[in-house]
């Protein structure tokens, strides 16, 4: 049998959370990690995305980015569900102390406490954080 | 004394070059938010305090396409910030001595 050849046996799944903490546009990192997650989900592994401190501001509805020439990637978001990433944490604390709720972000989310988030990031097995 | 615009593009949840800015700008002096820097300008939020307080010292103004980028047309801002386009952005710059970026 050759390396590339596909193996028998059970397939390993593994935990894979990506730890959003950026606001959108000031730099390259939400859109970055956004297209890393869509690329990601491509290969059947068990996805979960997480936005804390100011990632949570990569959700915010109503974002026009006409007058500052750069892309709106705020609808993108839409296109976890159609990945089967179903698994999106946005942290309670966060949203809090900007002002904001779960009704101001563009997807539904599972808004949970610093607590419960510490729990589900223990248990995974990659966290990729940007 | 020369009048300065301060430019503030970081939110105030990742960096503290608003914190450091309304510490060190002199009364009468002018605050432009944007970039990142707009996030400051919201109502609701925790930063919002320290920008309150330091309004009976300092004028504050905040970029209106970077508020439409990041979705806060739909927020409340901070009673008495001014909204500027490019345009007022370049008035502000030439009505002032000096312009300082806390980069």
């Amino acid at each position: 049998m050759e390396p590339w050849e596909e193996q028998d046996g059970p397939e390993v799944v593994k935990r894979f959370m990506y730890v959003n903490r950026r606001a959108p546009y000031g730099t390259i990192y939400a859109l970055e990690c956004l297209e890393v997650v869509l690329i990601a989900a491509a290969f059947d592994q068990d996805v979960s995305v997480v936005f804390v401190d100011d990632g949570v501001y990569q959700l915010k509805k109503n974002q026009d980015t006409t007058a500052i020439g750069m892309k709106n990637f705020s609808k993108t978001y839409r296109a976890l569900d159609d990945y089967d990433v179903e698994k999106i944490y946005v942290e309670k604390e966060s949203l809090e102390k900007r002002g904001l709720t779960a009704g101001d972000l563009v997807i539904p989310v599972e808004v949970i406490a610093a607590d419960k988030l510490r729990e589900i990031m223990a248990q995974q097995d990659v966290v990729i954080s940007s | 004394m020369s009048r300065m615009l301060h430019l503030i593009n970081k939110s105030p949840f990742d960096r503290n070059a608003l914190d450091s800015c309304l510490r060190l700008a002199t009364a009468g002096s002018s605050v432009l938010l944007i970039e990142d820097g707009v996030y400051a300008a919201m109502r609701h939020a925790a930063s919002a305090e320290a920008v309150i307080r330091a309004m009976n010292k300092l004028k504050f103004y905040v970029l209106g396409p970077d508020v439409a980028a990041r979705g806060l047309t739909d927020v409340s801002l901070i009673d008495g910030i001014v909204v500027v386009d490019y345009a007022g952005f370049v008035d502000l710059v030439v009505e002032h001595d000096v312009a300082q970026s806390w980069l």
